[in-house]
């Protein structure tokens, strides 16, 4: 009687002690930390963009959207965000380098989580979603476009909606049917041909049409992963089941990520990136300009106009921390880029700022060779993996891709 | 008599056998089931590479948060003590396994009196060893404090 009261408490006190210490593969108390730190359970609640004060306005969310899918907000009349950013390829294209106008000289980036980014592009040369997406637009091979169009364009077909959320539109009927600092030359003589008080309000404009496509761009949150119901498994200290479970391959995989592959040391949070730039000695495309990276962000982020500090910004001074912060030092950042997130990765190849890298396997390849910079220094200190290894990190990678939850 | 002594000896075995259970059990839902123990900010102190200085600072969050910029409140006293209210301070860093340093320029912000400065725009972007110089340059003297970080 009394044994067999002490047996039941042997087995309670053991399916207790499986929480927190007992079993789950023999993950260390550390490896559990490092993965629930990677879970999408620890991306926090969406930061606030202090330069807009449309970004979380539903109404300023649904322009945002009409304007993203708008072909008529075009030099050509056929290109929209979504030439590019294409909603079901995870708002990118798989193409080496975007396509547009023309071609351009980088990847198209997917946009989920994008409004977690502190910096925008590979070269964080923007410092809001906002001030983004006015590049673009004006960006001879991509919208190859210009402001005083757009205003225009705006105003004959959204006045409605943009007043409603802006209020009244201001009086452009006077200004030249195409002018911009950086179109044709022709358009580019036009504007510096408008006094000042012409220009402010198509740059009022054009900026407001920024700030509905944030609001927009905002409603793309990061989906759930095969990744995130295994690590939520972790975190709550339960053996994950059904779909949750990693194969042996898979865990191995994570296990390199986040240990001797030293992947952690970049692709780390929620999100798969430290929002930093580094040089990983990915080699520049031949025939294309020199490309120096983050070492000319810098001075570009601080001399957009757009800026959280600009004028269009509806920020005080005090909320630009990264711009007040912004590591200036340019020569350390030569042919560093942003750390891409690492999220559905598996699903959109090719891969690096300019489509450099065809396959997953040979990006193991590029982290196992750690090739020297073209120029500036590579941060990349070569891994030897086995085989197994591997196709253990791109097993890995495959979890991230985002799917539904395949059983109960 | 024997009979006797076995079962008291068994019975001796059980007891501790449920006691140990016992004292595991109430550990494992201590562990288990107790919030932390409130944080005490915990305060890294040190002295500065001439000795002219010693220097402490506190963090807004602990942690030490990952890529987060977040704040820290810097104190400089003189060895004996003496709060040094008239510093400027600067401040740089990295990680010198990887041979990089800081993600940003973190800055004084503000002189808070009593010796205790607050800098702003700290932010650390990878786990590992980090090494937080802070120059200091007051009456007494131009120095140096450095401090060690394990995130
Ligand atoms: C011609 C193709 C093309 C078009 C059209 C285009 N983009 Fe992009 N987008 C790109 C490329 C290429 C990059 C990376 C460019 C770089 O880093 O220099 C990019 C980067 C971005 C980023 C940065 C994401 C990040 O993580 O840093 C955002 C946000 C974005 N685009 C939104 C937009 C919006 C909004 C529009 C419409 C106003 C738009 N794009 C139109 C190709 C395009
Ligand atoms: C020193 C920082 C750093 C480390 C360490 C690092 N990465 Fe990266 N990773 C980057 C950067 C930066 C890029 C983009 C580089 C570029 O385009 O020039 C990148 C790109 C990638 C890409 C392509 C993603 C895309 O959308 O183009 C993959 C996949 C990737 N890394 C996986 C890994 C794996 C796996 C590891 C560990 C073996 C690793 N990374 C280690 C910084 C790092
Ligand atoms: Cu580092």
């Amino acid at each position: 009687m009394r044994t067999a009261r002490g047996h039941a408490a042997i087995g309670a006190l053991c399916g207790f002690l499986a929480l927190s210490a007992c079993d789950s593969g023999a993950l260390s108390e550390d490896e559990r930390a490092k993965i629930a730190s990677l879970s999408i359970d620890a991306l926090g609640p969406l930061p606030p963009s202090p330069g807009n004060r449309y970004a979380d306005d539903p109404q300023a969310a649904d322009f945002g959207r009409l304007l993203f899918f708008d072909e008529g907000l075009s030099g050509t009349g056929n290109i929209s965000c979504a030439t590019c950013h294409v909603p079901d390829q995870q708002f990118q294209d798989a193409r080496p380098r975007g396509l547009g106008a023309d071609e351009t000289d980088r990847r198209t980036m997917p946009l989920a989580g994008a409004a977690w980014n502190i910096w925008q592009f590979w070269d964080g040369r923007r410092d809001s979603l906002w001030a983004q997406a006015l590049t673009p637009l004006e960006d001879q091979r991509e919208h190859a476009g210009n402001r005083a169009a757009y205003a225009r364009y705006v105003a004959e077909t959204y006045a409605d909606t943009y007043s409603e959320i802006f209020g009244a539109l201001p009086d452009i009927s006077e200004i030249p049917e195409n002018a911009s600092p950086f179109g044709s030359e022709t358009e580019r003589a036009q504007w510096s041909a408008m006094e000042l008080e012409e220009q402010e309000p198509v740059n009022r404009v054009f900026a407001n049409i920024g700030k509905a496509i944030e609001a927009f761009e905002r409603t793309l949150i990061p989906t759930e992963t095969r990744f995130d119901r295994f690590a939520r498994a972790i975190a709550a200290g339960k053996e994950p089941t059904g779909d949750a479970a990693f194969s042996d391959l898979e865990l191995e995989g994570l296990r390199l990520f986040i240990g001797k592959a030293n992947c952690l040391e970049c692709h780390n949070g929620p999100r798969f990136t430290d929002d930093h730039f580094h040089n990983t000695g990915v080699p520049p495309v031949a025939g294309l300009p020199e490309d120096l990276g983050r070492a000319v962000g810098i001075a570009a982020v601080q001399a957009d106009p757009f800026n959280c500090l600009g004028r269009y910004s509806d920020a005080g001074p005090d909320a630009c921390d990264a711009l007040r912060f912004m590591k200036r030092d340019a020569a350390a950042m030569e042919r560093a880029y942003k750390t891409p997130s690492l999220r559905g990765v598996a699903g959109r190849p090719p891969y690096m700022h300019a489509g450099q890298i065809a396959t997953l396997e040979a990006v193991i390849d590029h982290y196992s060779s750690a090739p020297a910079a073209a120029s500036g220094q590579s941060e990349i200190r070569g891994v030897v993996f086995t085989d197994r290894g591997r196709q253990a990190l791109i097993a890995f990678l495959n979890t991230l891709d985002a799917t539904p939850a395949s059983d109960p | 008599m024997p009979l006797q002594h076995k079962t008291g000896s068994r019975r001796f075995v059980l007891a501790s056998a449920g006691l140990l259970m016992a004292v595991v059990a109430i550990y494992a839902a201590y562990r288990l089931f107790t919030p932390p123990a409130p944080e005490i900010d915990v305060a890294y102190n040190t002295v500065s590479r001439d000795g002219i200085y010693q220097v402490m600072f506190e963090t807004e969050a602990q942690p030490i948060p990952l890529n987060e910029t977040h704040d820290w409140v810097v104190t400089i006293t003189t060895p004996d003590g003496t709060p040094v209210t008239d510093a400027s301070l600067s401040i740089d860093g990295g990680m010198p396994a990887h041979g990089h340093g800081l993600p940003t320029e973190p800055q004084m912000a503000e002189n808070l009196g009593d010796g205790q400065y607050r800098v702003e725009g700290l932010r650390f972007n990878m786990g590992g060893h980090w090494e937080i110089r802070i120059g200091i340059s007051a009456d007494p003297g131009l120095d140096e404090a450095v401090f060690n970080l394990d995130l």
